[in-house]
């Protein structure tokens, strides 16, 4: 069981985008993995491009942070020149063109959402190889295989936001379940007209699935509640 | 992770070396000699082992900045290099930074960085930032695609609050209350994950600190010997160089050594001392 700590991290990942009526809901798990090892727990795989445009990354944790760094520097040249908030198609292509002219260096696969005065909620799927595809809802990362079956069934047009939320969240922690290179908490970006709420749910705070076993507090806790001696002190 | 070919101890200057066949400078690694190598581990000549530091490093946010940890042992394959190496380096007087991975990658990343950083603040006329260091080692490691092996725990206190990060050989980074890297790095954690919570005080903060190095050096193979200490805080930084030192040598015998005028063969050559500077 040797862990190779010098594999590239990769986010395993679960990330999804959802339009609704009036905006975007993105939503994504927090695990980065380093071969088996979680390298980090916690990690907030939800970026900013611009006010109003988010992207959610997905393959390799390098390449993804370095594009979505570059892509948010020429966005904020081009909101100056333009003098107004980029459009979410626009943010969306300058990331299919690093994409697809560099695909042969990169491996990533990202989801693009934001809302515009123009054309609304949008999300756009920019997966390995740097095609683009405007959809109505996108899944992406090793953890959507598990998704495809629930979108089909679940999904509907016109949702309002808490329903598009709870869908988010749901499909989520379904992949969370079943994708061992998905975990941790659930982290969701919504943004519409009135500006972006980012909203965080603890892993115990989702629906338990079929043979989910209860979560329960650590021992250690438990121990040292009773106010018994630290074990194994020094 | 790959290894570099033998030529390249003289390409990694930055200015290439010349041989004898035309090779524009491009910068960067010369892999030319790759196919020779291969051919040559063939046959069966063993690539020299260059040296890592297997490595427990550790950095955590406390209530007044942070606290970055490490191990003092230095591997060459099998081999202790160097029993009390400095794993924490310097790289502004309020930015310090881990390094674990191959000791002249970290060595040397943290040098660059750390006069970039310098130049930076003449012209800015500033304290540097965190943010700063994340972002030119980030990118310098990106670029070099993981072949520059430096994997980093970098930590300081600047004019936007205590800082924390983790850089990985390919380039990617993550911002975290507490973290670790290196070989150790799974005893380590296991120490952070249950012990650790936000707020806690100096004090609490070196002895947790302490205790996940310790936990790396004993249960960890390629780390040992002593524990650093770097505490950063606004405005002062205390380095605790060999803060603790579990593994002091015990001589078989309680009494020490006696080492007797004779027991040593001479030359003949009779000793000169050095001339005592006035």
């Amino acid at each position: 069981m040797d862990i190779d700590l010098s594999a590239p991290h990769s986010m395993g990942t679960t990330i999804i985008g959802v339009t609704y009526n009036g905006g975007v809901v993105l939503g994504a798990d927090s695990r980065t993995s380093t071969g088996m090892y979680v390298a980090n727990r916690a990690s907030d795989k939800i970026t900013q491009l611009t006010d109003n445009v988010y992207i959610c990354r997905s393959g390799s944790a390098a390449d993804s942070q370095v594009i979505s760094d570059y892509v948010r520097y020429f966005l904020h040249q081009h909101t100056i020149q333009l003098g107004q908030p980029a459009t979410v198609k626009v943010a969306a292509n300058l990331v299919r063109l690093l994409s697809y002219q560099n695909k042969n260096m990169l491996q990533m696969g990202v989801i693009v959402g934001g809302w515009d005065k123009y054309e609304g909620g949008q999300i756009y799927s920019v997966p390995l190889g740097g095609t683009i595809l405007k959809q109505p809802f996108a899944i992406g990362g090793s953890g959507s295989a598990y998704l495809y079956g629930f979108f089909d069934q679940a999904w509907k047009e016109g949702m309002s936001k808490d329903e598009a939320e709870k869908l988010v969240v749901k499909a989520v922690s379904l992949a969370i379940a079943r994708d061992g290179a998905s975990g941790g908490v659930v982290r969701t970006v919504t943004i519409n007209a009135d500006g972006v709420t980012k909203n965080f749910y603890t892993g115990d705070s989702l629906p338990l699935w079929h043979e989910e076993l209860e979560p329960h507090n650590s021992l250690l806790d438990i121990l040292l509640a009773s106010g018994s001696p630290e074990p194994m002190s020094t | 992770m790959g290894y570099m070919c033998w030529s390249s101890e003289i390409a990694y200057s930055g200015g290439m070396a010349r041989f004898a066949a035309d090779v524009p400078t491009r910068g960067g690694f010369s892999f030319d000699l790759c196919q020779r190598n291969e051919m040559l581990l063939k046959k069966g000549n063993q690539l020299p082992t260059f040296r890592k530091t297997g490595t427990t490093i550790v950095g955590l946010v406390f209530e007044d900045g942070v606290i970055l940890g490490a191990d003092t042992r230095a591997t060459e394959g099998p081999i202790v290099a160097d029993k009390n190496c400095e794993k924490i380096h310097y790289m502004a007087p309020n930015i310090y930074c881990c390094g674990a991975g191959t000791a002249a990658d970290t060595e040397a990343v943290t040098d660059m960085v750390s006069s970039q950083l310098q130049l930076h603040r003449y012209a800015t006329g500033r304290e540097s930032r965190v943010v700063t260091a994340l972002t030119l080692l980030k990118s310098h490691l990106f670029s070099y695609q993981g072949h520059v092996s430096a994997a980093l725990v970098l930590g300081g206190v600047d004019i936007t609050g205590p800082h924390l990060h983790t850089v990985y050989p390919h380039g990617s980074t993550d911002t975290l209350p507490f973290a670790t890297m290196g070989s150790g790095s799974l005893a380590a954690m296991a120490i952070f994950e249950s012990k650790f919570r936000e707020g806690l005080t100096r004090d609490e903060g070196i002895k947790l600190v302490s205790e996940a190095i310790c936990s790396g050096i004993f249960n960890d193979l390629g780390s040992g010997s002593n524990v650093d200490v770097c505490v950063i805080t606004r405005g002062q930084t205390e380095y605790l160089r060999n803060h603790q030192l579990p593994n002091p040598r015990t001589y078989v015998s309680s009494r020490g050594y006696n080492f007797l005028k004779g027991h040593t063969g001479k030359t003949g050559e009779p000793y000169i001392p050095p001339n005592p500077r006035r």
